[in-house]
């Protein structure tokens, strides 16, 4: 009996392995998903149709089932109400349920820790509820950021990192003294966790937040993938291993998709979660003070010179999704490309306010998959571009982040759309990006200027170019 | 402490990092909530954690399956729900 349900264990990680892998081309995603959802019902279905492996009575059918109509409920609730700019909130708080849930199984196998456990069981419990516990609060703040519950701003105080380092040390402490002495310290441990999740999360500002959301899913799989230890320590090797490989690929992937969003912003791991910024403005530019000579355009003349361009590159930024302008966008691209024009789209890794967010809120418009370009497939299109259209994006079309060492951008990796003939930034105003910097770009010479909110601009410019 | 299940944990890193890198940018997001559905394979451990006598043990085996269950069910339903619209000309 036991190697059937090994063997079930078994064909559910393919399934993930499988599904994940499938996930590398849109036209399979779909498909891909639908597997890895096979791969959970069957080791769903395996674990409430076998007794334990120690004999023990066959779970409560009527609890779990309970449990499990509940927590469908919410989870359905969500999946089906939430709006596509959102997304980065439900990721963020699914992300804590994970956590969470990894935490309470850890928390229910402590209690049955007995005097003289076996060390290996022990620290799989302590780490289990380490990293569970700290993903779910760290996960309901970020959360609660990205909903505006609570304030984007950075939130630093006198002694913080201070704070942070006597809480770890004094968990470190704890850790290393449970396994010998007294299991009652995981109490410290879990309390601990709790506030190092909360303070370590509640500095880092909103333009940060898709590194901080990559990293919380991470933890979630690790926190799972802990969990399996925990069981497998407990005699359910089987389960455990499920555990193990699914929470390890979660793991890796939440760390490449956090690698990914540093690089685009060309910060290190160790500054975003320590350097608090995104709030204050370093000095020492170059460019600071410097007057812009900026030339205002209407749509109509925006139109002429649209007539007139051949090859288009759209730049959105988060600021098209706020105006709500994706539809807008993709009307204009339409009637464009039926003039006979080429029109693509450039994404910045972080365009969004998480890895590939963009790319959903254009697909949500029915932009096809096939004209996003991510930022190394666009750079050089950029050259024998007739218009750049600039909408809602700034800091990472900030030609400073290749050239001004001041700039607190620089390094940056950006989109070089001052290379096209024409550059079309639509702005609400003048005031300054994310990073609360000028862009000199817009007084450059190939720059024009279109004020106005994105949708209200994109409507009239429909127009205006039919009425040509 | 057992090696055969460290060796099985290095070994899935390495596969998720193998497969995950292939994933395109576009796909990002879909990635994250789908990977999120599948960190809820903490419920088969939610499961097992409710066969306990005492009380507090049961009750929290019982709220690890209502969260994991979050998981499972949202984010391969979110999931599903934006790949649907991924669509090419």
């Amino acid at each position: 009996m036991e190697n059937y349900i090994s063997i079930a264990y078994l064909i559910s990680s393919v399934c993930f392995i499988y599904g994940l892998k499938m996930l590398s081309h849109p036209k399979t995603a779909r498909n891909g998903n639908m597997i890895a959802s096979i791969g959970m019902l069957i080791a769903i279905l395996v674990t409430v149709a076998t007794p334990t492996a120690a004999g023990e009575s066959i779970l409560n059918i009527k609890m779990i089932s309970l449990a499990m109509i509940i927590g469908s409920i919410i989870g359905a609730f969500f999946a089906i109400k939430v709006q596509m700019t959102q997304m980065p909130q439900l990721v963020a708080i699914f992300n804590g349920f994970g956590g969470g849930a990894s935490a309470f199984v850890a928390a229910s196998e402590f209690l049955k820790l007995e005097n003289g456990s076996i060390s290996f069981l022990v620290i799989s419990i302590i780490l289990s509820l380490l990293i569970g516990t700290l993903t779910f609060t760290g996960s309901f703040i970020a959360f609660g950021k990205l909903q505006g519950l609570i304030t984007t701003k950075p939130v630093t105080f006198l002694g913080q990192q201070f704070l942070n380092a006597i809480l770890a040390l004094g968990m470190l402490v704890a850790v290393y003294m449970i396994p010998a002495t007294d299991y009652n310290l995981l109490y410290i441990v879990v309390i601990f966790s709790a506030l190092l999740g909360i303070l370590l999360v509640i500095p880092i500002g909103g333009a940060d937040m898709p590194v901080v959301i990559s990293l919380l899913n991470s933890y979630s799989g690790i926190a799972a993938a802990m969990t399996g230890f925990v069981l497998y320590g407990a005699g359910n090797e089987s389960a455990g291993s499920a555990l193990i490989i699914c929470g390890s690929l979660v793991g890796a992937s939440g760390m490449i998709l956090t690698q990914i969003m540093c690089k685009g912003m060309n910060r290190s791991l160790v500054n975003v979660i320590f350097g608090a910024v995104g709030g204050e403005v370093s000095g020492g530019s170059e460019n600071e003070g410097k007057q812009l000579n900026i030339k205002s355009y209407s749509t109509e003349e925006a139109a002429m010179i649209f007539d007139a361009a051949e090859k288009i590159i759209v730049v959105p930024g988060y600021g098209l999704a706020v105006a709500q302008a994706q539809h807008a966008i993709r009307e204009v691209a339409e009637f464009l490309e039926g003039k006979g024009k080429n029109v693509l789209y450039a994404i910045h890794p972080v365009a969004g306010r998480m890895p590939g967010h963009m790319n959903v809120l254009l697909a949500e418009a029915n932009i096809s998959y096939e004209q996003l370009k991510d930022l190394d497939e666009i750079n050089p299109e950029f050259e024998d571009c007739d218009v750049a259209l600039v909408l809602g994006a700034n800091d990472v079309v900030n030609p400073a982040a290749r050239s001004d060492k001041g700039s607190p951008i620089y390094g940056m990796p950006i989109l070089n759309v001052d290379k096209a003939k024409t550059v079309m930034v639509n702005k609400r105003s003048m005031n300054a990006g994310f990073a609360g910097i000028q862009n000199e770009l817009f007084g450059y010479d190939n720059t024009i200027m279109i004020f106005g909110d994105a949708k209200d601009m994109l409507n009239k410019l429909l127009s205006d170019l039919k009425d040509l | 402490m057992d090696v055969t299940i460290i060796t099985i944990f290095v070994l899935a890193i390495f596969v998720g990092f193998e497969i995950i890198t292939k994933v395109p940018p576009t796909l990002h997001t879909p990635l994250m909530s789908g990977s999120n559905a599948v960190s809820g394979i903490a419920i088969i451990g939610a499961l097992l954690s409710t066969v306990v006598d005492g009380q507090v043990g049961m009750w929290f085996g019982f709220i690890a399956v209502i969260f994991a269950m979050v998981n499972v069910v949202g984010g391969f339903l979110v999931t599903d729900r934006m790949l649907k619209m991924f669509k090419r000309k």
